[in-house]
């Protein structure tokens, strides 16, 4: 198969021209810069497209097992494959949890058969996400997970945290941490500050997210170990990740494209779709977070993909769990941050790509011969309105519900199989 | 000025000149209650909801009497004993009473933010009986008529609030409605229960209550919530009351012609004691016969009353 006539995005190897890619038994077995080749084998005309390394989204709930009404791995992958999402690693707060093999031999193997995508596995670091006892990371690796972490079960107890970081790096299991001290903010639903006042809703302080910023970086620096900090939101907590990176600790973080394009305003209105955690900022976090991406700081971008049945959302704020959709309007909102923030598309297009490959020690994010062919391609010049029908989560709790969308993934390929095409 | 609004919600959407608007008419609905027969005619067929989801004795029983005086044919429901209790969602509850063609709904809800989502969604007319930390305009509405009432005005006065200003709607709605008015407010609380963001509300903030009391023309004290104790906002009732009590003392040193007033219910021998809530000062029998008018005022403008005062 052949990809023609479309402009190649491939930031791992500073490609950004026109080129032909040629797949062959999904694998990427040429990319041609100059000329186009006769073949006869099928042609996929990409001219107008921009062709890019498929997206890897390091943060996503797919709720299989336990929360199927919610979303599952068939439901989850195929709004990732429209996304132009080729990897995804998916959090353990399933039900069971996934803090042993039998839980991750259950997800991959039921990735194996229903997913169009590639689905990785996320194992917990302690049993039951309880923050006492390591769980299995050991076998679990050897099951298929590629990182571990406690997400929105931050281990409360340091000195478990020290022995989790310990233990996977043992195994050779990065570690991905959602920093919040339960003990600030335990009844906050929105960011803390004047508007949560005036709202009349408790606010979650940037505090709360900072404090454990700084417990893990100072954790990462005495180990000598590397942290991955997942969903930054305060600029704050970026200042904390920019000191450690400069004198040398092994953090990187990543960042939401909900904390990048909307602020603690949208909650006004009460709106569920608006409650997440860590909550909205104020603009100056959002800018921090931008600025963060252009200067490197922020190593990748995930969705935080967190899909709750209508029911659960169509609740007071208040009650309403945390949490927004993704995966559809990734790529989008990466499309809109260069257009209006004149960040260069290809340093963007690292943070879903080769950064997350690296942090997670895994294949892909680059269009390099002789790596799987996962891509992606995108139509700049397409725009279009996210409505409830385009959804094709099981759950339609996004904040961009009725947005009009610039740039449209009209293809996706996995291993050289066609898993998306409109 | 006309009234133009379906629901009231939150005193922070009200403009000077509508808050004026509902003291004034106030009054003229306040001698309805005086009368041997205190019933008029103005709402007859209409229908008005009372949804109190937390328990209310003065809010609900306030409004009650202000329809039926009105004449509107009045439902109360509250949260036990009916299917909120059984787990059905309030915007089901809501969606069904609605269905019911009521004209104005009249809520009282734990959380923030419903009644404005109703008011957004429901044909009827909604009203505020108190959200969650949000709003309590009825409140403070009958708040500031009562202060015009014994003072003439509300401009220059010197009000203080006294207590947790973080989870009261009532100080929400209040500040920001003597504000309007052009009062001063004086916010007194440990630093515990003032919330994020105070300091942008316009008033005055202290957390010594002795200084703020020569200076204030009324001091209005908010109900101690015990909850709060558990959830250890502060240390302890005795020490709460020797800090931010009303007791003789403090009550000596307030300035002449000030005035006491509580929102209710209120914790005797916590926030204020027996010998300042009782005293010549106290104004708060007054703040709840006034409540009466200024629903009735309220009802009679959400249901398409016309204001005939310029």
């Amino acid at each position: 198969m052949w990809i023609k006539g479309g402009t190649i995005i491939d930031p791992a190897n500073g490609i950004e021209q026109a080129g032909d890619i040629h797949i062959r038994e999904g694998l990427i077995a040429d990319v041609c810069l100059n000329g186009s080749r006769e073949t006869d084998e099928e042609v996929i005309d990409a001219a107008g497209l921009w062709v890019l390394p498929g997206l890897i989204d390091m943060h996503v709930h797919l709720r299989e097992p336990g929360f199927e009404y919610k979303e599952d791995i068939t439901s989850g992958s195929r709004a990732a494959a429209a996304g132009g999402i080729t990897t995804v690693v998916c959090m353990p707060n399933t039900n069971p949890v996934n803090d042993n093999p039998s839980v991750t031999r259950y997800i991959v193997e039921k990735a194996r058969h229903k997913a169009l995508i590639r689905v990785l596995p996320a194992g917990a670091i302690t049993r039951g996400l309880q923050g006492t006892e390591l769980s299995e990371m050991g076998l679990m690796k050897a099951a298929g997970i590629v990182a571990v972490t406690d997400d929105g079960k931050t281990v409360a107890d340091a000195g478990i945290m020290r022995r989790g970081m310990e233990y996977a790096a043992t195994f050779e299991l990065p570690v991905i941490s959602h920093c919040q001290d339960k003990s600030l903010g335990a009844s906050g639903v929105m960011n803390e500050g004047s508007l949560s006042s005036r709202l009349g809703l408790a606010g979650i302080p940037s505090l709360a997210e900072d404090v454990v910023i700084s417990r893990d970086t100072l954790l990462a620096r005495y180990t000598g170990l590397p942290i991955h900090i997942t969903h930054v939101s305060t600029s704050s907590g970026l200042e904390i990740i920019r000191q450690a990176k400069d004198s040398g600790v092994r953090v990187s973080c990543d960042v939401t494209p909900h904390h990048l394009l909307l602020t603690e305003e949208r909650v006004r209105g009460y709106d569920t779709n608006a409650k997440m955690y860590p909550p909205l900022r104020r603009e100056e976090d959002r800018l921090a977070l931008i600025e963060g991406i252009r200067s490197g700081i922020v190593d990748c971008i995930a969705t935080d993909h967190a899909p709750h049945a209508r029911d659960e959302k169509d609740l007071d704020f208040d009650l309403a769990p945390f949490g927004v959709i993704g995966l559809q309007t990734l790529l989008p909102a990466i499309y809109r941050l260069h257009r209006e923030y004149d960040i260069s598309f290809s340093r963007l297009l690292t943070c879903v790509t080769i950064n997350p490959a690296r942090i997670l020690g895994i294949e892909g994010g680059s269009l390099s011969p002789g790596v799987r062919a996962d891509i992606t391609l995108f139509d700049p010049a397409a725009s279009w309105v996210f409505t409830r029908e385009s959804v094709l989560s099981k759950s339609e709790n996004s904040p961009f519900l009725g947005s009009e969308m610039h740039g449209r993934v009209v293809l996706t390929i996995v291993e050289g199989r066609i898993v998306h095409r409109i | 000025m006309n009234w133009s609004r379906k629901d009231v919600i939150a005193i922070h959407d009200l403009t000077a000149d509508e808050i004026g608007l509902v003291l004034d008419m106030a009054s003229s609905f306040k001698e309805i209650s005086k009368r041997d027969i205190k019933k008029v005619p103005t709402l007859r067929g209409k229908t008005v909801v009372l949804l109190f989801y937390e328990p209310s004795t003065r809010t609900r029983l306030s409004f009650e009497i202000a329809a039926k005086r009105l004449s509107a044919d009045t439902v109360a429901l509250s949260a036990s004993g009916s299917s909120f209790s059984k787990g059905e969602t309030i915007m089901d509850a809501v969606y069904n009473v609605t269905a019911m063609a009521p004209d104005c709904i009249v809520i009282r809800y734990p959380y923030a933010g419903i009644p404005a989502k109703m008011a957004e969604l429901l044909p009827c007319s909604v009203i505020n009986g108190g959200d969650g930390f949000h709003e309590h305009p009825t409140q403070a509405l009958l708040d500031m008529y009562t202060l015009r009432e014994h003072f003439g005005r509300l401009e220059g006065l010197t009000v203080a609030i006294v207590g947790d200003i973080m989870h009261s709607r009532v100080a929400r709605s209040n500040v920001y409605g003597l504000k309007k008015m052009g009062a001063n407010v004086v916010l007194v609380a440990p630093k515990t229960l003032l919330p994020p963001g105070v300091e942008t509300w316009g008033a005055h903030i202290s957390t010594e209550f002795d200084p703020v009391i020569p200076e204030a023309d009324a001091i209005m004290m908010l109900r101690v919530q015990k909850e709060r104790l558990n959830e250890r906002f502060f240390s302890g009732e005795r020490e709460y009351s020797v800090f931010y009590g009303l007791n003789k003392r403090r009550v000596d040193m307030m300035k002449d012609g000030a005035v006491i007033m509580h929102p209710g219910p209120m914790n005797r021998g916590v926030e204020i004691t027996h010998d300042a809530a009782d005293c010549a000062r106290s104004i708060i029998l007054d703040q709840v016969e006034n409540g009466v008018a200024i629903r009735m005022t309220l009802l009679y403008l959400s249901m398409g009353g016309t204001a005939n005062v310029d």
